[in-house]
């Protein structure tokens, strides 16, 4: 580990709700993300997990300013993105890059692979001739284990796999430091998660990526992740190193996301107990006071709904819940 | 046991072709495609050989008329003389296939020539309309999708223009713009065209809006490509297809128009000129509708088909570039 290269402070993303006719009059605010706080070490992996909804997708795009923050700082390496000017702004551009949920509707389909491939290299005068950049393309094709024949086909000529790998390609090509992919499997086969995601994680032994991995699947981003953050309307509920968070949540919500997932065994799977949440998701318009998770926390109390906790370190994790030593004890049984 | 080889061999060279049909070199564009589906999409071949008939008669007219087509009382050596008078119209016959019109003129050659004009007017004011319409409409998607408060205001003047256009009947429009530039040629093609301006601008606005928030731009801002490079080499060519059928079917209507103001007499002044909307208001106007009824016919069955074959066509460009009826 050599230092952060993300920085994110107190970030927020505010949509307006607006109403009227002729003049639009805001009436309320969406609030997608409101108040995040983390930062990935060089060279690391770091998993963002929520349920639908949650702002975390938001989250990674408001991070590459393709959704213009309301608040707070991204710092890309030491650079504040949120106050760069826009030409400033798209030269650092190549330092992150993204990778989509649906590879599909990310390429554009009148674009053969090559012109794709060969677009972000042209935007920031990369590889310099024409042969210089087919030598750069041949080499990611390589290096994501596409054929070289692929160049001169479109996107609709390929599989879901494939297409996914066509959109890694794209966002390698620049060689960034950041990669922020965004439910990068859900789209897939389940067979062709598992390439896809070791993939992944052998391009970062290599290249000495960065990765924000926003993903719904709890088992993909253990697998793939250092740190884990969980989301909770607009906030993180909770972060810890991937095993920790994983052998030992501590917050409700993220105990009671683990145990939603199914255990490929049925006597355990029959005897241990699950935690159901109950209701829906709050509206991020209108989130509850106090402690966003408290309309649905099992152990609500009334400090939950006057206070809203602070994320706070408890044995080594991070967590914002008043009661979490308490807590802990408890869910250890569960 | 031989024919059921035979069939087994027959079904294995079947499967051999398709995979050699689907393992060719190059990659097939989405273009590409639809030309293939076109090409097997019956309407689409009724309708382009109406055209290619209709194209070949006005590009080979002069050269096909059996009679010179302004020539006055043609049919006076065949004994064949109009006598408005005592509504006597010579009809078709073996000499004048579609008979003498109000002046004693050869209609067939009358119905040759007169493809020209109308192929002209509709090409010309489409493009007029394609041309002005895709710049206004381009401009205005361009800026309300990618460009920011800033360009929602311009998006906002450029289409209350083009509201207050399509606020107007577009004939109507027609006939002023005409009336007040003084009829000609070029004055009914301008016209015609500008009429069909907000449709192909709100077609392609609202095309371009779409588009702006599909996913592949997002992924082209993230590369960081220019603004103006993602509206041009994205945006637009993913939003041209509705407007290309739209300039088929706009031919159609524009060929009606312009023969519609040559029926209210706001055509070409030029009356040496044949044309279908002229001659459809002569053979209704200018002659005996009840003693000869066919002198109006066959311009408007020449419209008629001409429109039809437009029409043919550009719904099967719709059904060929229509993304939800791809297999």
């Amino acid at each position: 580990m050599t230092g952060k290269l993300v920085e994110i402070d107190d970030l927020k993303v505010h949509f307006p709700i607006t109403k009227g006719i002729i003049f639009d009059k805001v009436i309320g605010h969406v609030k997608a993300v409101d108040g995040v706080s983390l930062s990935i070490g060089q060279g690391q992996t770091y998993g963002l997990v929520g349920e639908s909804g949650c702002g975390k997708s938001t989250l990674g795009r408001a991070l590459l300013q393709l959704t213009k923050p309301t608040a707070g700082s991204v710092k890309l390496g030491g650079v504040d993105l949120t106050t760069l000017p826009p030409e400033k702004l798209r030269a650092q551009r190549k330092r992150m890059q993204m990778i989509f949920q649906d590879p599909m509707s990310s390429l554009d389909p009148r674009q053969n692979i090559e012109s794709i491939l060969s677009e972000g290299l042209l935007a920031h005068g990369i590889g310099g001739n024409r042969d210089g950049r087919r030598a750069l393309i041949s080499r990611t094709l390589d290096a994501v284990g596409l054929p070289q024949w692929a160049l001169s086909r479109y996107p609709h000529e390929f599989s879901g796999g494939q297409r996914q790998r066509i959109g890694i390609a794209r966002a390698l090509v620049l060689s960034p430091e950041l990669i922020v992919a965004d439910e990068p499997v859900s789209a897939l086969d389940v067979s062709i998660q598992a390439q896809v995601i070791n993939l992944l994680d052998e391009l970062q032994n290599e290249l000495g990526l960065t990765y924000l991995v926003i993903a719904h699947d709890l088992a993909v981003v253990r697998h793939i992740s250092d740190t884990v953050g969980v989301m909770y309307l607009g906030a993180l509920v909770e972060e810890a190193s991937s095993n920790d968070l994983y052998r030992r949540p501590l917050h409700p919500y993220t105990k009671a996301l683990m145990s939603a997932v199914p255990v490929p065994d049925p006597l355990v799977e029959e005897r241990r107990e699950r935690i159901l949440l109950k209701g829906d998701l709050p509206s991020p318009a209108n989130p509850p006071s106090g402690c966003r998770f408290r309309t649905r926390c099992p152990w609500a109390k009334e400090r939950c709904a006057q206070e809203r906790p602070e994320l706070r370190e408890v044995d080594g994790h991070k967590v914002a819940c008043h009661y979490a030593e308490e807590l802990s004890g408890l869910l250890a049984a569960v | 046991m031989t024919a059921l080889a035979r069939k087994k061999i027959a079904k294995l060279e079947r499967l051999a072709e398709l995979a050699a049909v689907h393992s060719k070199e190059q990659g097939e564009s989405l273009w590409r495609e639809a030309l293939k589906r076109v090409r097997r999409n019956p309407s689409a071949i009724v309708g382009a050989s109406i055209l290619g008939v209709f194209i070949l008669i006005a590009v080979l007219g002069p050269f096909l008329v059996p009679y010179d087509p302004g020539q006055i009382g043609v049919g006076i050596p065949f004994g064949l003389e109009v006598k408005e008078g005592q509504a006597i119209y010579p009809g078709p016959n073996s000499e004048f296939w579609l008979g003498l019109d109000h002046q004693g003129r050869d209609m067939f050659s009358r119905m040759i020539v007169g493809a020209r004009q109308t192929l002209l007017v509709g090409v010309v004011a489409t493009a007029i309309g394609l041309t002005l319409g895709c710049l206004i409409g381009g401009i205005a998607g361009a800026a309300y999708g990618l460009g920011g408060k800033r360009g929602r205001t311009i998006d906002n003047v450029l289409m209350r223009f083009i509201d207050m256009l399509l606020a107007m009947p577009s004939l109507l429009l027609a006939i002023s713009l005409v009336a007040l530039l003084r009829p000609s040629l070029m004055t009914v093609m301008i016209a015609v065209g500008f009429i069909s301006v907000p449709i192909f601008a709100r077609l392609l606005r609202g095309a371009m809006i779409a588009q702006s928030n599909a996913e592949y731009v997002v992924a082209a801002t993230s590369l960081g490509v220019h603004k103006r490079k993602i509206a041009l080499s994205h945006i637009l060519p993913n939003s041209i297809a509705p407007v290309l059928v739209q300039a088929t079917l706009t031919l159609a209507t524009a060929i009606i128009e312009a023969a519609g103001l040559s029926f209210l007499g706001l055509g070409n002044p030029d009356s040496s000129q044949a044309e279908w909307g002229t001659m459809l208001a002569d053979g209704l106007f200018n002659s005996r509708f009840d003693y000869a009824p066919h002198l109006a016919l066959f311009p408007a069955i020449g419209i008629i088909i001409t429109a039809l074959g437009f029409t043919l066509l550009g719904e099967a460009m719709r059904e060929a570039l229509d993304p939800k009826l791809r297999k």
